[in-house]
């Protein structure tokens, strides 16, 4: 059927978009997730995904074009007819909606798998040349991407066009070819301020914020992290901040009322548990786009998608969905030696957790001052939608969840 | 390899995990937290990389010292076994 | 412009277009076996022998060399000659005038000759005809230097290619796929003349060309349905012109697909799909996401018995089939 496909909201405090291009041509099909176009907006470069399976129709913006949101962009046919009738893309998602997710995939090394060689075996070893199509050599070329660092999902595994695009929308290039210089993608700082001080004014103006403080033991955790990490390699590591949003999104499954969206003064809950991880930008800035479902992710899955995540903060290539999404923000300051966050929530969200830096202090256990690992965790949640006395029960079971780092 | 050759191979890694810094000019003796604000993704990812790059597996209790470029360049020669004669940057 | 369409067959289509040339140029004539009294062996020329007469429709001895060649000569001296040769199979016999001659005369001659002569023959099977009337040998002709080859595949086409055909000042060798003949749809009553040159795009789709001619036309459009019925989205590309082929459709259709597949009556091996498929890799190697996809014909003499004729010749889910493996699905 057809349908129109409109500038997405990316967020309650934008305005208007502006496209950079059309990463789907006429005629061309898409998928549910796909990214279809690139738009420049306060938070840099962003790629829109689209939410049903169809095919590309006529532009009806051209590239350079500002236009405000909810303005048709492009025809479009979708496929899925049922789904079609349900919502047209760049409304809002379904809720059910994951985030793609290729990049485990792509981080494997051929080289780190390889088989070794048999001890003492004087073999020569005819290196295999990777498996290309032209098309995919051609595009990883411009895009500044090396073959070796793709994985293939073509015959044999080969690597195909889409791979060489799908893992181009995620890392910039480093050194792109001297005669094609890669277009800055990173996000425009000056326009971020402006959008962050919009929200957050909005925030300070509209929301009652009430604000918990609450000190957690995590010498467990952290012993838990060293003793996981001791036994991998380096890409196999993971972050304490990770325990912290597992450990938040658990349990926001007992809290609702701090997990969605203020909708004109009405609460309405979110469906699934998509963690905003604030990122800061070197430079200045900051975006907090969405770990979806955190609460379901193990952990190992977890670090990739943050890891993920903030590659691409760095880069500039955040997804529409990654934006619009969170249903929370976790914010971690550990970085920087702070005791303690207070924070601001992000409209139209409800409520916004902190952590300080985890630091040796003096501690009673079992009527003894003993030396422990602490932290300070913070909640800022908005008064109109929850109370104190439900914010402190979450904060304390968010303790309690870290006192058992195995079962997250 | 040499420690100019090691550090220049721990700085195209830091690039490559790290790639708003690529306009950057880091000095080799700057902190690289202080200075460049690498928080603790940026050097998980760099110490990945340089597992990768290198074959040196660095264990969580030496991160304090990739401290900067140069200091990087030291402690990994010095789990190479190379000799440790910083030159010139 | 057109305004009003009526029910036609490609038989009629035809038909049409030999009617129309004889009335526009007195210099127009149509020779073949059977084309005057008996109306012709598919039926094409039925009603033009009363119409017409014997001078412009004229039945001719069984002997394909002699009346190709008495065509050719006609067209030396001026004269518009339709030439109709029942089966591409029986054309062999008149290779020798159509090669030797009509292509080279206005070469060995320095350009003081030329030889607008017309030759339409049947191609193609399904009509369980057996091997001595069914074969697709278009390739070889389009191998020629000095002859144009044209495979309409639409009314359109059959109605509007001849009399193109007809002004060109060189030999044009136009098949008719008999399939088609039976074929029924609207044709405009103002349907004419349209250009013998250029590919066009019969479907529009994104994720693969499918590049075919005559025939296997409908084959390759239903396959295409049936590909966008499971989320494919084929581009169909009609050669129209054998030789010269537009390259400049293919390539620009792969560029923007990265993937084709050439469904083509005839066998592989030295096939129009070989040709095509080379060119490609000549000129759109960079373009390619998959290897370059063939339906051809199995390489036997086309059977009779109908389900093993079925069996060689390329069919709706053998095209889909290999649009998948060229898709990677």
């Amino acid at each position: 059927m057809s349908a129109v496909y409109r500038m997405p909201s990316l967020g309650a405090d934008m305005e208007a978009g502006t496209l950079i291009e059309w990463v789907k041509q006429p005629g061309e099909r898409f998928a549910k997730g796909d990214v279809i176009a690139v738009v420049e907006t306060q938070k840099g470069a962003i790629e829109v995904e689209v939410f049903h399976d169809g095919v590309m129709g006529r532009p009806l913006v051209e590239t350079g074009q500002r236009v405000p949101v909810g303005t048709p962009m492009a025809e479009v046919e979708l496929v899925d007819v049922q789904r079609a009738a349900a919502a047209a893309p760049g409304g809002e998602p379904p809720a059910e909606r994951r985030a793609p997710t290729r990049t485990a995939a792509v981080r494997t090394l051929p080289g780190a798998t390889s088989p070794p060689e048999p001890a003492g075996a004087r073999s020569i070893t005819v290196p295999r040349r990777l498996r290309a199509s032209p098309a995919a050599r051609r595009q990883a070329q411009q895009l500044g991407l090396a073959l070796a660092d793709l994985a293939g999902s073509g015959p044999d595994g080969a690597i195909v066009l889409r791979d060489v695009v799908s893992a181009g929308g995620r890392a910039a290039p480093v050194r792109p070819p001297a005669e094609r210089p890669a277009p800055r993608r990173g996000p425009n700082l000056d326009a971020m301020r402006g959008a962050i001080a919009a929200a957050m004014s909005r925030s300070k103006r509209e929301i009652p914020h009430y604000y918990l403080s609450h000190t957690i033991d995590l010498t467990r955790a952290t012993d838990w992290v060293a003793g996981h990490n001791a036994v991998r390699p380096p890409e196999r590591r993971i972050l304490l901040g990770v325990l912290l949003i597992k450990a938040v999104a658990v349990t926001l499954r007992n809290y609702p009322q701090l997990n969605g969206f203020d909708r004109e003064g009405r609460f309405e809950p979110a469906t699934g548990i998509h963690v905003g991880s604030a990122t800061a930008i070197r430079g200045g800035g900051l975006v907090a786009p969405a770990i979806h479902d955190a609460d379901r992710l193990e952990l190992d899955v977890l670090m990739d998608r943050l890891r993920d995540l903030v590659a691409r903060v760095r880069a500039g290539t955040l997804r529409s969905s990654e934006l619009a999404d969170p249903t929370v923000t976790v914010s971690s300051l550990g970085e920087r030696g702070v005791d303690r966050l207070y924070g601001v929530i992000y409209p139209p969200q409800v409520a916004i957790v902190g952590f300080g830096t985890p630091s040796p202090r003096p501690w009673v256990v079992d009527g003894q001052v003993v030396p422990r690992t602490l932290v300070t965790a913070t909640l800022a949640a908005d008064h109109r939608h929850s109370d104190g006395h439900r914010g402190a029960l979450f904060l304390a079971q968010v303790g309690q969840r870290l006192q058992e780092p195995d079962t997250l | 390899m040499t420690h100019n050759e090691i550090r220049a191979a721990a700085l195209e890694e830091l690039i490559n995990v790290a790639p708003d810094l690529a306009e950057e000019t880091i000095p080799v003796d700057a902190d690289l937290r202080e200075t460049f604000d690498m928080d603790s993704m940026d050097l998980v990812n760099w110490v990945a990389a340089l597992h990768r790059r290198l074959g040196v597996d660095i264990p969580e209790l030496d991160y304090p010292k990739l401290r900067s470029l140069d200091a990087t360049a030291a402690y990994l020669a010095g789990r190479l076994g190379i000799s440790q004669t910083p030159g010139p940057p | 412009m057109s305004a009003e369409t009526r029910e036609t067959s490609y038989r009629e289509a035809v038909r049409e277009a030999i009617r129309d040339a004889l009335r526009r140029d007195p210099r127009v004539f149509l020779m073949g076996e059977d084309v005057g009294r008996y109306g012709g062996c598919y039926a094409v020329t039925k009603g033009l022998y009363d119409e017409f007469g014997p001078e412009r429709i004229r039945d001719t001895p069984l002997s394909e060399s002699g009346f190709t060649g008495a065509g050719i000569g006609a067209a030396m001296g001026g004269m518009r000659p339709i030439v109709e040769i029942m089966t591409v199979n029986f054309s062999l016999l008149a290779l020798d005038q159509i090669v030797n001659n009509a292509a080279t005369i206005r070469h060995m001659s320095g350009g003081q000759l030329n030889v607008p002569v017309v030759i339409r023959m049947a191609c193609g099977a399904g009509r369980q005809l057996a091997a001595q009337h069914s074969h697709s040998l278009e390739a070889w002709y389009a191998h020629i230097p000095g002859i144009k080859v044209v495979a309409p595949a639409t009314l359109e086409d059959a109605r509007g290619m001849l009399w193109t055909a007809l002004e060109d000042p060189d030999p044009v060798v136009i098949f008719e796929h008999v399939m088609l003949y039976n074929r029924t749809a609207q044709l405009a009553s103002d349907a004419g003349p349209v250009s013998i040159e250029g590919a066009a795009v019969r479907r529009a789709g994104g994720d693969l060309t499918l590049i075919t001619y005559g025939g296997s036309l409908y084959k390759t459009l239903e396959a295409a349905e049936a590909l966008a019925g499971e989320g494919i989205a084929a581009e169909v590309i009609d050669l129209r012109s054998l030789r010269p082929l537009d390259d400049a459709t293919i390539m620009a259709s792969v560029a923007r697909t990265h993937r084709a597949l050439i469904v083509d009556e005839g066998w592989r091996s030295g096939s129009l799909a070989a040709e095509i498929s080379a060119r490609i890799m000549e000129q759109a190697f960079w373009e390619l996401d998959a290897p370059v996809g063939r339906v051809c014909s199995a390489e036997v003499p086309i059977p009779y018995p109908k389900h093993l004729e079925d069996a060689a010749l390329p069919q709706v889910e053998g095209i889909v089939a290999a649009a998948k493996a060229v898709t990677g699905r």
